[in-house]
């Protein structure tokens, strides 16, 4: 444990270095202020606090922005210190391969859980000045701010894993861009296209759900909507939300992260230098 | 007691032998050099005691331990070619860091800095070093907890003539306290005959492992007997010693090691005829050139 805090004070500090902290404290502080300004048009007759629409936008948010920032700040991790040469000294040092993927994970999760927090915040602050009812929205924002957390490390893990599978930062970067075009964009539309092909049918029935709980991204949307107050305001894929419980959604909001890390630690461990 | 010991490794990479059949061993506090070109098998045999690289067959115990090891990696320290570091840290989080890595208290890292003469730089990032401070650097982590087995791979290259007597001297002072050395050089001349046994890889084969009078022994090659005869004498002791004169007053001879002492009375009975004489034995590159040619077995 010693150990992985070690490379774990070691990485945050160069994230500072780098600009990692600012840039993404910046980025999410930024789309926060951007949709709290849009957010701020009178709403019409949702019945609903303005935090908890503030939530329902952020959500939609997140799960774009939040993937993206995890993998921009993991896909270098292994295949970075492959390229720098750095990566020999550390593995003959007396610490594990999943203790310097463990440290990594817990400095790249703390800056990101920073700038959610700031982000969040700054969507929060916005609320409350326009709403007094906005206390309402509380436990959702709090439920959105670990669920962030959750998504967070799932893409962390999965950039680890592209970065120790691809070996070099090029490659890494391109294909971890690949995989958020997949698992964020496309896959969704995909869906949409297939619910729509099938206009009601047998997928639509048994099998869409389960391929929306499988993505982690989707499965992220549906915890966070179908617990919250707003989902009339979110549209999309609101609808699916009620079809399944949440618990399914949280269950594969828990085991994403730890096959995602699983998986890097296990393609880590087959770097030979 | 043999803290390093591989026997008869051999490691395939497809059809290519990196290293075939090697047996070598390391003792406590013997500071031992592993030579070879370009491709000679030395950066694998480093990697397989790292337990960076698997070995196909022979055995490997480092510090009585398998290569890789938690226990292998706690007692050994190493030093890698062209160490590198992340550009963004200070030589002082660097060392920080890696104390840290191996359990020690972390305020020893202005101590270690200073030993390697960083202290100046220590708060400097490490993207405005020098490649000689960071191998400074490299050197002082390689220096933590006083391990048993130092592995350093081409420890000097980038090292000016001052800063390479200093390396040696800590090396030496390691070695004093128990540490077994094994360092890695492209060159003979590099490693300063400041190492107690010399270990010769040409294309994955030990060619030679012995100290460096045993390797001169061995090689057999001829000494140079440089003789400064008087002006007007120069002829009459090329001559007598049927050697070859090189200009007005310089005659050389070249005898084999055997001979050595029987051509030296040769020539101190010349008496007055000798102005000096120098003897020079066949330079480190001779040696070298001889060994990696695979002028010889082990």
């Amino acid at each position: 444990m010693n150990r992985t805090i070690a490379v774990s004070t070691s990485e945050f500090l160069i994230s500072a270095r780098n600009r990692w902290v600012t840039i993404s404290i910046v980025m999410m502080a930024l789309f926060a202020l951007v949709l709290s300004a849009a957010g701020s048009a009178p709403t019409g007759d949702l019945g609903a606090d303005k935090l908890s629409i503030t939530v329902a936008s952020l959500t939609s948010l997140a799960v774009y922005l939040v993937p993206l920032v995890a993998l921009l700040m993991s896909f270098d991790a292994v295949a970075g210190e492959i390229e720098r040469g750095t990566l020999a000294l550390a593995l003959a040092y007396p610490v594990s391969r999943s203790e310097i993927l463990a440290g990594k994970l817990l400095a790249h999760l703390g800056i990101l859980g920073l700038a959610i927090f700031v982000g969040y915040s700054i969507a929060a602050f916005a609320a409350f000045a326009l709403d007094d009812e906005a206390a309402t929205g509380l436990p959702a924002l709090v439920r959105l701010f670990w669920t962030s957390l959750l998504l967070g490390a799932v893409f962390l893990g999965i950039g680890y894993a592209v970065s120790a599978i691809t070996r070099r930062p090029g490659s890494a970067a391109g294909v971890a861009i690949a995989l958020w075009l997949v698992l964020i964009v496309l896959y969704d539309i995909g869906l949409l296209a297939a619910v729509v092909a099938d206009s009601g049918g047998t997928f639509t029935q048994s099998v869409f759900p389960w391929l929306l709980v499988a993505n982690p991204a989707d499965a992220f949307r549906l915890y966070n909507l179908s617990a919250s107050e707003a989902t009339a305001a979110a549209g999309g894929i609101a609808g699916a939300a009620n079809a399944i419980p949440p618990y399914l959604a949280l269950a594969s909001l828990v085991i994403w992260p730890v096959a995602a890390f699983t998986l890097a630690a296990a393609a880590f461990r087959r770097v030979t230098l | 007691m043999s803290l390093l010991t591989l026997s008869q490794v051999t490691k395939r990479y497809d059809a290519t032998v990196a290293l075939s059949d090697v047996s070598l061993n390391v003792t406590e506090g013997e500071r031992v050099a592993l030579l070879g070109h370009n491709g000679a098998g030395k950066s694998t045999l480093i990697k397989i005691v790292l337990g960076l690289v698997a070995h196909d067959s022979g055995d490997v115990s480092v510090v009585h331990a398998p290569p890789g090891s938690l226990a292998a990696r706690e007692a050994t320290s190493y030093l890698p070619e062209n160490v590198a570091f992340h550009p963004s840290l200070t030589g002082l989080e660097q060392i920080r860091y890696y104390l840290r890595l191996r359990k020690q208290n972390p305020s020893g890292a202005n101590a270690l800095l200073e030993r390697v003469g960083l202290q100046d730089a220590a708060t400097r990032r490490i993207g405005t070093y020098s490649k000689g401070m960071r191998q400074r650097v490299g050197l002082a982590q390689a220096l933590i907890g006083h391990p048993q087995l130092m592995v350093l791979d081409e420890p000097t290259s980038g090292l000016d003539p001052v800063s390479r007597r200093e390396f040696y001297a800590i090396l030496d002072e390691l070695a004093g306290r128990g540490t077994a050395v094994l360092l890695s050089s492209h060159a003979l001349t590099e490693v300063e005959a400041r190492t107690d046994r010399i270990a010769i890889l040409s294309r994955g084969e030990l060619v030679a492992n012995d100290t460096l009078a045993g390797l001169r022994r061995r090689a057999a090659l001829p000494i140079q007997l440089q003789i400064a005869a008087r002006p007007d004498t120069a002829d009459k002791v090329a001559h007598r010693l049927s050697g070859r004169r090189l200009n007005g007053t310089r005659v050389d001879v070249t005898c084999q090691h055997a001979d050595k002492l029987e051509r030296l009375s040769e020539i101190a009975q010349l008496g007055d005829l000798i102005d000096d004489l120098e003897i020079v034995p066949p330079s480190l590159e001779d040696l070298y050139a001889h060994f990696s040619r695979g002028g010889a077995s082990p």
